[in-house]
């Protein structure tokens, strides 16, 4: 049994949830850095084509699912941190606010989607296109996913569940729902804001 | 406070976007909103998914990928410019 005056440096260091989600998210951003490099580099082949393909998007769309994204990404951390606190009601709350931010991100990429499609912007027209249906439609099913889990939690929070093996389930959602932040995070600038 | 410093983040790029700060150097505007993306990723792996307090090596891993994925992405980038 330790004391309290030996391991400082194990009692504090903690790997948040199960080691196999840590693999599924090194693995997801392995594969996304690639996505993103061979972007950036058949964008650096057709500058002139991306940049005037870039104008045709709605960066006002874009900017609000950042903040989105973000504010969702807070509430799942204040959740995680009021769980701890054993203070499921709380959790709840923040789980269901995230909730309504991810789902806010949905509704908008949908007006996005429906405005490009609207005006003959297919994942046909160019590359520039293409990369924007192929990058934000696998970051779009990582919302849903991510969707289903904060619904999990939210009913995890209604049944007061926070035992050490519910805690360390919801860091792991937790988790995914930040990769899915991190994601959105380099896509708005790739796609939207580098000229 | 970190949530702040991220919107913060996240209006400043939007700015460099739109040419703020650069003039015509679009390249280095660009430049900087790479490095502001990584440095926001950064501050998400380490404040939002607590990999700050996580195993020296998973920190590690973390804060090179950011790094090293910036990197390519400007060195790629400015390969077009």
């Amino acid at each position: 049994m330790s004391t309290g005056s030996e391991l400082p440096d194990a009692v504090e260091r903690h790997l948040p949830g199960e080691t196999g989600v840590w693999m599924f998210i090194i693995g997801d951003m392995v594969i996304f850095s690639l996505l993103f490099s061979v972007f950036v580099f058949d964008r650096s082949q057709e500058v002139v084509l991306f940049v005037e393909q870039q104008r045709l998007l709605n960066q006002n769309f874009g900017v609000t699912n950042t903040l989105l994204l973000l504010t969702s990404s807070w509430f799942v951390a204040l959740a995680l941190h009021a769980m701890r606190g054993q203070d499921s009601r709380t959790a709840g709350r923040y789980v269901a606010s995230a909730f309504a931010c991810g789902a806010g991100f949905v509704v908008i990429k949908y007006f996005e989607w429906g405005e490009k499609i609207r005006a003959g912007l297919t994942i046909e027209t160019n590359n520039f296109f293409m990369y924007y249906y192929l990058m934000t439609g696998i970051h779009l099913l990582h919302v849903f996913i991510g969707l289903g889990v904060l619904l999990f939690l939210w009913q995890m929070m209604r049944r007061a569940a926070t035992s050490e093996k519910d805690l360390s389930l919801f860091e792991s959602c937790a988790c995914f729902w930040h990769l899915v932040d991190i994601l959105w995070i380099a896509l708005f600038a790739l796609l939207y804001l580098m000229r | 406070m970190v949530w702040g410093l991220l919107i913060l983040a996240t209006g400043l790029s939007w700015q460099f976007g739109h040419g703020f700060g650069f003039g015509d150097q679009y390249q280095y505007a660009s430049a900087a909103i790479l490095v502001i993306t990584f440095i926001k990723i950064r501050f998400v792996f380490l404040d939002f998914m607590e990999v700050r307090n996580a195993p020296v090596a998973l920190r590690i891993a973390f804060e090179a990928w950011a790094v090293v994925v910036c990197a390519i992405l400007i060195g790629l980038y400015w390969s077009g410019v």
